[in-house]
């Protein structure tokens, strides 16, 4: 059964949360469609969380405005149904059983008791239900979480940094959960610092730093723009077809014998090149980046707290 | 966690519902008897106001032949009787500001606002909820400690007094009243501060030391100001009888009920426009 889609969206527009004289939330706009599992991306400290917060109503923004499935989230008479969140946050009482912690929050909605127990066996949470969460593990309580924001059946699911502290097989079995809330129709938003995570569950990508919006496209528009056009030559004639492609906007690495990296060119324009001057190639391949290269590639002026061995190596290099 | 490899498929939920305040409520509930603490504060809260009392009494009667006549003119039975009030109104404030401050300290409230997001049926209920639960306790309570207090001296042919004498129904009644407010009161003020810390500190600022301050002023300023403190005010409630410099049971108690309002009201304005 796939949910309507009408109104089912996150909507935000300029949305800006000041903490003191810090902004932590900079002007920000998107909307994040049902049916795909889009993917907030962003360094840490980049405003991600805060940015959900404030789709939760739990902050108000400064400026700006944000709304869910039509409405802000604190007019909707049964929030639960519309968005279910996993907050990045401690958000569980540590003295209370996973059980009637899931119990306490169904009731607020009039969800039945069949329904928490559903949801523990969802998560796989059965055999701990009845402990006392301050128990549990991080990775049972990112499961803990998962069952609170699905206790609801909800149109949006949104889950900030849900794969931290999980197990391998938990992991895998988080990635199959979004792709799964996306078929059903849902709006499914996940944050994560993690490049690599978000390549292989999101369909779409949000991409924040400092708390401005940076980026707002499709996982391969993302690689696309973000490796650029770069090509990987093998020929025994590297240095006449060096002289050849090099140009105001091309650039030419080599470190290997025989082996160019053509930085500005297609790889259509090198087999040209090459072809109009008789130049043998051996191979001839576009290089994609990677989306880890990608990201560090966008977001590297956006780092709020860079490594010290990052900062020394970027003193180095100027 | 076998489930966990397993293909997922995630159950629909067939009728939805929408959040009500008797929901609410009923979910305040649940969180309420799910907690250890609340049962430990209840429960220490209980025993102090029933055996303070009990105590008192046998000691009184066991010493009594041996005791002055000035001892024996400061003992009254109405006291004895509601000597577990003052105590027992700690456990109750103590739970009531942890009723609230926990969820903070926890990070419960996030999950609890994000159910909830107009956020004011949840004060609405914890703090109904907290004044029925701890009047349905303490009535009982101070009940029990009158004749079983009464019965202990009775023995000895000492202290008796009758529940239908003029203030004394009031009087102990009055104890569980008071003890409701204090809890209520405590309640609104851990809402504000949202710190288990800060606001046990305050109440107990509030509550047993500045009372005592009081005592530097000059009299005419004491016995001025003293009277309107919450303390003293409350304390109408469950007191046979009233010098000249404090207020009336009614107006006492009012007052006392007026304060709680005031931090009710000051809790509630913050609730909905802080940032959780």
């Amino acid at each position: 059964m796939v949910l309507s889609m009408i109104g089912r969206m996150i909507e935000a527009m300029n949305l800006t949360k000041d903490y003191g004289e810090k902004r932590a939330v900079n002007e920000v706009s998107f909307s994040v469609r049902p049916g795909i599992v889009t993917g907030f991306l962003g360094p840490n400290g980049s405003g991600k969380s805060t940015t959900m917060r404030l789709i939760l109503g739990l902050d108000a923004p400064s400026s700006g405005d944000v709304r869910v499935n039509g409405k802000h989230y604190r007019e909707h008479v049964a929030p639960l149904h519309e968005v279910g969140a996993l907050l990045e946050a401690r958000s569980v009482h540590t003295g209370r059983s996973a059980y009637n912690h899931l119990l306490a929050l169904a009731q607020t909605h009039g969800i039945p008791r069949s329904r928490v127990d559903e949801m523990i066996d969802l998560v796989g949470l059965r055999e701990v239900a009845r402990k006392r969460a301050g128990q549990f593990s991080l990775g049972m309580g990112q499961r803990l979480g998962i069952a609170a924001a699905l206790l609801g059946d909800p149109a949006t699911v949104m889950l900030d940094e849900p794969v931290n502290g999980l197990d391998p097989e938990g992991v895998h079995w988080i990635r199959n959960l979004l792709k799964q809330l996306a078929r059903d129709g849902r709006t499914v938003f996940v944050s994560s610092h993690l490049m690599s995570e978000m390549a292989l569950t999101a369909d779409h990508l949000i991409v924040i730093g400092r708390g401005r919006l940076i980026a707002d496209l499709s996982v391969e528009e993302f690689v696309r723009k973000a490796s650029g056009e770069r090509v990987l030559v093998r020929t025994p004639q590297a240095t006449r077809l060096r002289e050849l492609v090099l140009g105001p906007d091309v650039s030419v690495v080599s470190d290997e014998a025989g082996v160019l990296e053509v930085q500005g060119l297609t790889s259509r324009g090198v087999g040209e090149i090459a072809a109009a001057n008789g130049i043998v190639l051996y191979e001839l391949v576009p290089v994609q980046a990677s989306l880890e290269e990608a990201f560090m590639e966008l977001t590297r002026d956006d780092v709020e707290f860079k490594s010290i061995e990052t900062q020394q190596r970027e003193e180095l290099a100027a | 966690m076998s489930s966990a490899t397993a293909v997922v498929s995630i159950p629909r939920l067939p009728a939805s519902g929408r959040v009500t305040q008797a929901r609410v409520v009923l979910s305040e509930w649940t969180k309420f008897v799910s907690l250890r603490s609340t049962r430990w504060s209840l429960g220490v809260g209980l025993l102090l106001t029933i055996a303070f009392p009990l105590i008192f009494a046998a000691v009184t009667a066991t010493h009594w032949a041996h005791m002055s006549a000035h001892d024996r003119a400061d003992r009254h039975p109405l006291d004895i009787a509601l000597a577990g009030v003052n105590v027992g109104q700690l456990a109750i404030a103590v739970l009531g500001v942890l009723m609230i401050t926990g969820e903070y300290s926890t990070g419960m409230i996030r999950s609890t606002l994000i159910a909830v997001p107009r956020r004011l049926p949840v004060l609405w209920a914890k703090l109904g909820l907290y004044a029925v639960v701890s009047l349905v306790l303490m009535l009982p309570a101070v009940l029990i400690s009158f004749f079983a207090s009464q019965s202990i001296l009775a023995g000895h042919h000492i202290l008796q007094i009758s529940f239908g004498a003029p203030g004394v129904a009031r009087s102990v009644i009055g104890g569980a009243l008071y003890v409701v407010l204090v809890g209520v009161f405590a309640l609104a003020i851990g809402s504000i501060l949202r710190n288990t810390a800060g606001g046990i500190a305050t109440f107990a600022g509030i509550f047993f030391v500045i009372p005592p301050l009081m005592n530097v002023l000059p009299t005419s300023w004491n016995n001025a100001i003293s009277k309107y403190l919450p303390s003293e005010a409350g304390r109408q409630l469950f007191s046979l009888h009233h010098g000249a410099h404090s207020l009336s049971p009614l107006w006492g108690g009012l007052l006392m009920l007026g304060y709680c309002v005031a931090a009710i009201a000051v809790a509630a304005v913050l609730l909905v426009r802080r940032d959780a």
